[in-house]
């Protein structure tokens, strides 16, 4: 007799954790790849999932076997010319492995490269691993905006709708038993009596004993069952409480300066360097505004495919930017509500006059508001002085403020790192 | 014969289907005198069937990354096209558990039934080796409690820690079996309450061999004493019991270790038989359904185109040549047993006297009974097959420019290239034969391995990474010679390493 199970709904994951166990030893060289990855991908794609490369040789398990030398007398089928005393070449490569049992094949044949499949999560957990975002408090809002109602436990007063009748019931049945404890074991008793009596039955006063008792039963199981059903007191309730939830928005903003000087390679990487953020900001937060300000002599609020696409000549007035990001904050994300990220590119050009100007608009009209403020510029040359006048704030306000070159594009992931490793 | 009306006639399976054909089947096996476990069918998925592949064909295993990896590589080649998955896997179990896929059309499930449940199943109960070396019953059992053991020992010791043990374990894992003495079995409750009896038995025995306190009568002692007194085969038994530095818990992981590798032993050196008599008997069985009827000629043909392509050995310079192909060697010889028998030559008369012309059934049936893939090419293949697949043997002796072809399929090679083919098979000419030698009980406590070389082959370049998870194990030095048969020590491995002798001069 056979049984036949059907097994296809089973748990399907049973690899789940021999995987992660994989992937957990082999971190170092994951994340390498994954390294690599990013820097040669096209932006589409950055974020998506994918094939990772590890060399053979890293992650073979070791066993005894037999090298190459000695005697070896093999055998093989069809045969079509050869006859007794054929000399024949040696294969190069040692002639792949002996009866070819294949499995654990240690000789030639299979590729250098182990390759497989991440997914989107792992490729990302892998991206950003060891990074945080700095100063990532949790909105509590004073001015609570957004509550959400949890379960609390139970009441004995509530309106009907929340009334729990599993619970209520419960509760009167408990009450109905505590409070005929008395009736029932006074029962009992006089139940025991009776069946002395009935011992002696032929007597007629047993008779009439018995008979009283009797009576004395139904009176109490009258009494028993005028207890009432259900009590008000018995009643319970579903107890909800409202809870303010911390904000879980950001925002965060994309400044790039666009003048002239900033190339489309330049605005590349600069689009790579936001992109990452981006991503990184979507694995802390539920909800990510962008907000796109792009300027030169003036600055301009605007959607994506004109921040990276369109092109202006002129000169740079950097603090244009920081004036109008400083108003959109004040006037639609309150600090209150919203977790503000600043992120800045620029090759460095900016009119000399105007530097000192950019610091104070930074001190004093973002830099308080902000979770954390960005800095990078790219660009092969010297520093000018707005990454001179940066750098004194990046001295006072060391863990708000962040600021980073990048020359190729191989630096961007490095740097993103850079800015967002974890600080003891 | 009567012709009867055909079980199904579509492609689609159901399991009212697969019950029918399992019972039809199961009627035929017992005609013809298969003695099976109890079955258990169970439908799966392909993702399932990748789970399955991946701890070794288990239903459950213990937790470790190889088996992610395998995963992983199983998963990537599927699902770029590169290789199909098999049609079922087959466990050694009481009741024997066989997975069909759910992918697989009704004649596959069919020929799944007749190859899995009712051939292996009953070479799995038939055969010396499993009979011996595996309890059936409770290996489902053990491998629980294996699982069990092993989270335990996560929680309490780190994932880290049983990893690096079982990476060392799983490196020695071939040289974890017993080939010569036979076991007792024991059932899993049994195992349990031994488990604490052992843990405490192997500390005060370790504390025995280990004393440092001379005692009197030891000093007229041999000076060539040697422990163990006779070389050790099984490296992970002598590490369990005697490694002076390993917990309780090391000591059972490598004892877990060891049982796993001791029950996959006999797979291992019946391939050829085992896949040959599951053949032979899917084959028999759904043709003598179709002779009474019962299956529809377009299943057969069905059948047939899957059956050949299995049993197909491409020859050596194909460009799809992987080695001797076990189910076509299998197959073929099962069959030629079944000519032998039924159409017996004069060939056969002299090279077969006992066989020939007699009842092939059973004849069939004492060959599965007791041989392995060695012992089985060397009593039955015959000179017929020799010449059906066109056997020859090549000899490389490294030390010349050229390799010679040593023997063909003409009267004289027969039998070299029988013996040339069996001795392929035999699992110690295989893997280098290593021992435990001795170990300096009264010195540095250091173990020293010999490698007893096969026709001068030297160990590959695995050999120093090995080692090192040996040392892991033993705690002290670890050396291994190579020795050739003269007693010569031809070459030396050490871990910690040594500088080559080369070097040093």
């Amino acid at each position: 007799m056979s049984y036949i199970i059907d097994r296809r709904l089973n748990a399907k994951k049973k690899s789940t954790v021999n995987r992660q166990r994989f992937l957990r030893r082999y971190k170092k060289h994951i994340k390498r790849a994954v390294e690599e990855a990013v820097n040669t991908r096209s932006i589409r794609d950055i974020d998506q999932g994918g094939e990772v490369s590890i060399p053979n040789k890293d992650i073979s398990e070791p066993v005894f076997h037999h090298g190459n030398g000695g005697v070896r007398q093999r055998v093989f089928p069809g045969n079509k010319e050869f006859v007794v005393g054929d000399e024949i070449k040696r294969p190069e490569g040692g002639g792949g492995g002996g009866s070819g049992q294949g499995k654990a094949s240690n000789q030639g044949e299979g590729e250098d490269e182990f390759t497989f499949q991440i997914n989107q999560e792992e490729f990302l957990d892998f991206m950003f691993e060891d990074l945080e975002l700095p100063n990532m408090i949790k909105k509590q809002l004073r001015d609570a905006t957004s509550f959400e109602v949890r379960r609390a436990g139970f009441t004995s007063v509530g309106s009907p709708d929340k009334l729990n009748v599993v619970r209520s019931l419960r509760a009167a049945n408990a009450r109905r038993i505590a409070l005929s404890g008395k009736e029932r074991r006074k029962i009992r008793e006089l139940k025991a009596e009776i069946k002395t009596l009935e011992g002696l039955l032929p007597n007629p006063d047993a008779l009439t004993q018995i008979n009283a008792l009797n009576e004395e039963i139904k009176a109490l199981n009258k009494r028993i069952k005028r207890m009432p059903f259900i009590d008000e007191f018995d009643l319970k309730y579903n107890n909800l409480v409202r809870t303010p939830v911390p904000s879980s928005k950001a925002v965060m903003f994309c400044v790039m300066d666009v003048s002239g000087s900033m190339t489309q390679s330049i605005k590349d990487i600069a689009k790579r360097f936001f992109i990452l953020l981006y991503l990184f900001l979507t694995r802390s937060y539920k909800k990510i505004e962008v907000v796109f300000v792009r300027h030169h002599t003036h600055a301009k609020e605007v959607d994506e495919e004109e921040f990276f696409y369109s092109r202006e000549t002129g000169g740079t007035i950097v603090s244009s930017a920081l004036n109008l990001s400083a108003d959109i904050i004040q006037e639609r994300y309150p600090p209150g509500d919203w977790n503000i990220y600043v992120a800045q590119a620029s090759d460095g050009d900016n009119w000399d006059g105007d530097s000192h100007i950019c610091r104070e608009v930074l001190e004093h009209r973002i830099l308080p508001l902000v979770q954390y403020f960005a800095y990078v510029e790219i660009t092969t040359g010297p520093h000018q002085n707005l990454w001179l006048e940066y750098e004194q704030i990046r001295e006072k306000f060391g863990d708000t403020f962040a600021m980073q070159t990048i020359v190729e594009p191989a630096d961007i992931y490095p740097v993103f790192r850079k800015l967002f490793e974890k600080k003891e | 014969m009567k012709k009867r009306k055909p079980i199904s006639t579509g492609s689609e399976w159901t399991f009212e289907l697969i019950q029918q054909y399992d019972q039809e089947i199961a009627r035929v096996a017992k005609h013809y005198g298969l003695d099976t476990y109890p079955n258990q069918i169970e439908i799966i998925t392909s993702e399932q069937m990748m789970d399955a592949y991946s701890s070794v064909g288990m239903p459950l295993n213990y937790n470790h990354w190889s088996f992610g990896k395998q995963f992983v590589s199983t998963e990537q080649q599927y699902k770029r096209g590169q290789m199909g998955l098999a049609y079922e896997i087959v466990i050694n179990s009481n009741p024997c558990i066989s997975y069909l896929m759910e992918e697989n059309t009704m004649t596959m499930q069919a020929l799944v039934i007749a190859h899995a449940c009712y051939g292996h199943n009953s070479f799995f109960k038939g055969n010396y080796l499993f009979r011996t070396w595996t309890d059936a019953s409770a290996i489902i059992d053990y491998l629980l409690f294996a699982k069990n053991y092993i989270a335990k020992c996560e929680e309490r010791h780190g994932v880290d820690a049983v990893e690096q043990m079982l990476d060392s374990c799983h490196a020695l894992m071939n040289y974890g079996v017993n080939r010569y003495l036979r076991p007792q079995p024991v059932t899993p409750e049994e195992e349990k309450n031994r488990l604490l009896d052992r843990e405490e038995y192997i500390q005060r025995h370790l504390n025995q061999l280990w004393n440092t306190i001379p005692k009197k009568d030891q000093v007229k002692e041999n000076k060539a004493f040697r422990f163990p007194k006779d070389p050790e085969e099984n490296l992970l038994y002598f590490i369990e019991k005697n490694a002076p530095l390993l917990e309780p818990w090391q000591r059972e992981i490598v004892r877990i270790v060891r049982k796993i590798a001791q029950y996959y032993y006999p797979q291992r050196q019946t391939q050829v038989m085992n896949e040959g008599w599951a053949c032979f008997w899917h084959y028999t069985l759904l043709n003598h359904l179709h002779d009474e009827g019962l299956v529809t000629d377009g299943f057969i043909m069905e059948f047939l185109h899957s059956h050949t392509s299995v049993i197909y050995q491409p020859p050596f310079d194909s460009p799809y040549f992987n080695g001797i192909n076990p189910y076509a060697l299998g197959y073929g010889m099962m069959r030629d047993i079944r000519r032998i028998c039924e159409k017996p030559t004069n060939e056969d008369y002299k090279w077969f006297p006992d066989i020939a012309g007699s009842d092939w059934n059973e004849t069939l049936q004492h060959a599965m009974r007791n041989y392995k893939d060695e012992s089985f090419i060397l009593q039955y293949l015959s000179p017929h097959m020799i010449r059906e697949l066109k056997l020859f043997t090549i000899t490389d002796n490294s030390t010349l420019s050229t390799m010679q072809i040593s023997a063909i399929h003409d009267e004289e090679g027969y039998q070299k290239v029988r013996e040339n083919l069996a001795a392929s098979y035999n699992i110690g000419n295989r893997e280098p034969n290593i021992q435990v030698y001795n170990v300096n009980i009264r010195g540095d406590r250091s173990l020293t391995l010999r490698h007893y070389m096969h026709n001068e082959q030297p160990l590959g370049d695995d050999a120093d990474e090995v080692l090192k998870h040996l040392h892991q194990l033993w705690g002290f030095d670890v050396h291994l010679e190579s020795v050739s048969p003269e007693g010569e020590i031809i070459d030396e491995f050490h871990c910690p390493p040594r500088p080559r002798a080369e070097e040093v001069a």
